[in-house]
């Protein structure tokens, strides 16, 4: 093909992939959007394809990726779906990195002159530089998630001095590397190297409660990599297709920061969500509060004529969605109308929730976002609050609060609140909940899925 | 003109257009479906694959080229995974529309 078919060809495919994004505003057309996604890429890959050799090469390795892809996402769980997030993403970011190597050592296959320019530098320097970062940040993003590595923030004494310092000497091997008249592969590797430290750095500080936002921004990075690779190959498709991805992630970021009122600096630097909370907790123990059992609460649920459910990550833990739709159902027949409420950081990345109620058919139109529903908390019998604690706290309200401001669901308002949790424990940002205390409230104590399944036993 | 102009410069005039339609499409997106939006978009920043075609390509091998390889394999996991585990995700709730209806 000539060079200008193949330019054209690409255009295609980027037009594709904003369709596929842009199907996504409904679910009635997001199926079809993401199958636009796949016509996209692969009239990328074919086209590809007809300027390069080495095909059997190439086939057998898409085969061999294209094989682990499609077990992986055929065998995982959803409640395990913001691991494989982060596994991904750290794999475009490693791409990125062995693509911009490959470019360094023989810029001609990638069709820049033999001898780089400083631009082609300069832009491999970035592709490279960023997706280390995604890489390494999306290594630790998975290791916390899975809980192979503890939630908490790891930080030191001058932790930001050492990332700013290192940052500093990164960029200075970059600019080495960008005036050295040949190619300077030991300039090139120690940025390389340090960029992976960075991104390790970057990402221990910041506690499990703030995952949702790591997740969105390595999905930003992940984008931004590839597009940094667009403009070292010169190639506009992978500039559009990156960029799509890298303004997705950060409006994603964007929104859940919004959502936990919390400025973006501040979760990046980290350091939130660690165990301070120890000291708010022991006042907690003088309040009083009341408890009961999976049958009276789901008595006073049956005898109501309004439910709403609040679900958090402690749902997703206990796996507790499908006892949760027998609830419902159960209610339902009762005449109860049950309805659910998500808040927008329930869970470890954003929409979670709504994919784990989707995968135990809850029907659509029981599941609403927290606009939607929070004027209705207090004209609703029963709140059950199943696995959540900050989202719900109205500690929320009061000025001074660490996490004032931060826009909360008001089951508070709602005649009887039943709270299904493990212990008294404090929620991620170590605060105490004020909910768990009122009068009108109820702790059921206990696994989410037992407390649910008891509760669908007694109606 | 349009000859004088370094590539750069093009590129990042795509890339700026790029960002805006990125920031409109996105905001569309009804935040029930963020977390298929996610991994979506993953399988689009797979598009990656095709820079390690280019750099698997060349007909004399190098270790370049062995690198490119082993980047394919890694953004074909990327494209494969992140379409197919969407396309099993939206299907949940294609399920309840159904039900609703």
């Amino acid at each position: 093909m000539s060079a200008n078919t193949v330019a054209l060809a690409y255009l295609i495919a980027s037009v594709f992939f904003i369709l596929a994004l842009k199907g996504l505003s409904s679910p009635l057309t997001a199926r079809r959007g993401n199958l636009f996604g796949m016509v996209g890429m692969a009239i990328a890959v074919v086209t590809t394809l007809t300027i390069t050799q080495n095909w059997v090469l190439i086939l057998a390795c898409i085969a061999v990726g294209g094989t682990i892809g499609a077990v992986v996402a055929r065998r995982v769980q959803m409640t395990a779906m913001p691991e494989l997030v982060a596994f991904m993403h750290s794999l475009v970011g490693l791409a990125a990195v062995f693509i911009a190597i490959a470019a360094v050592n023989n810029p001609v296959s990638f069709g820049l002159p033999a001898t780089l320019p400083m631009g082609s530098k300069l832009e491999l320097f970035l592709g490279t530089f960023i997706g280390a970062m995604t890489w390494s940040g999306s290594v630790i993003a998975f290791l916390k998630l899975s809980g192979r590595m503890s939630g908490a923030p790891i930080t030191f004494g001058g932790q930001h001095m050492v990332n700013l310092v290192l940052a500093i000497v990164m960029v200075g091997f970059g600019l080495w590397f960008f005036f050295s008249e040949t190619t300077n592969w030991p300039a090139f590797a120690m940025m390389t190297a340090i960029a992976f430290v960075l991104g390790f750095l970057i990402i221990i500080p910041i506690g499990g409660a703030d995952m949702p936002v790591v997740i969105s921004m390595l999905n930003s990075y992940s984008g931004w990599a590839a597009a940094g690779i667009g403009f070292s190959l010169g190639n506009p498709m992978l500039i559009i297709a990156g960029s799509l991805v890298g303004s997705s992630g950060a409006i994603l970021s964007y929104i859940m920061c919004k959502a936990m009122n919390r400025p973006f600096l501040s979760v990046i630097l980290g350091g939130f969500g660690s165990d301070t909370g120890a000291v708010a907790a022991t006042d907690g123990a003088q309040k009083t509060y009341r408890s009961g059992s999976a049958d009276d609460a789901a008595f006073l649920m049956g005898n109501a004529d309004s439910v709403i459910i609040v679900p958090g990550y402690g749902l997703a833990v206990a796996r507790a969605q499908h006892s949760v739709k027998e609830l419902a159902e159960k209610l339902h027949e009762k005449g109860v109308n049950v309805r659910f409420a998500i808040h927008p950081v329930a869970g470890r990345m954003p929409g979670h929730m709504n994919v784990l109620l989707a995968e135990a058919e809850i029907p659509y139109e029981q599941v609403l976002e927290m606009d939607e529903i929070n004027s209705d908390f207090s004209n609703t019998d029963v709140v059950l609050v199943l696995g959540a604690n900050d989202v719900v706290n109205p500690a929320a309200n009061v000025p001074g609060s660490p996490i004032y401001g931060m826009p909360i669901l008001d089951a508070h308002k709602a005649r009887t609140v039943m709270v299904v949790k493990r212990s008294m424990a404090a929620g991620y940002a170590g605060l105490d909940n004020d909910l768990f205390y009122m009068d009108k409230t109820m702790m059921v104590f206990g696994d989410a899925k037992k407390v649910v399944e008891d509760m669908v036993k007694a109606l | 003109m349009i000859g004088e102009i370094d590539p750069t410069i093009i590129n990042l005039t795509v890339f700026v257009l790029a960002v805006f339609v990125g920031y409109h499409v996105v905001w569309n997106v009804t935040p029930a479906l963020h977390t298929p939006l996610m991994s979506v978009t993953n399988a689009i920043s797979g598009i990656i694959l095709v820079g390690a075609m280019l750099a698997a390509g060349p007909a004399e091998t190098d270790w370049g080229v062995w690198l490119g390889a082993v980047a394919v394999t890694l953004a074909a996991i990327n494209v494969f995974g992140g379409f197919l585990v969407t396309q099993r995700m939206l299907e949940m709730f294609r399920k309840k529309d159904k039900k609703g209806s």
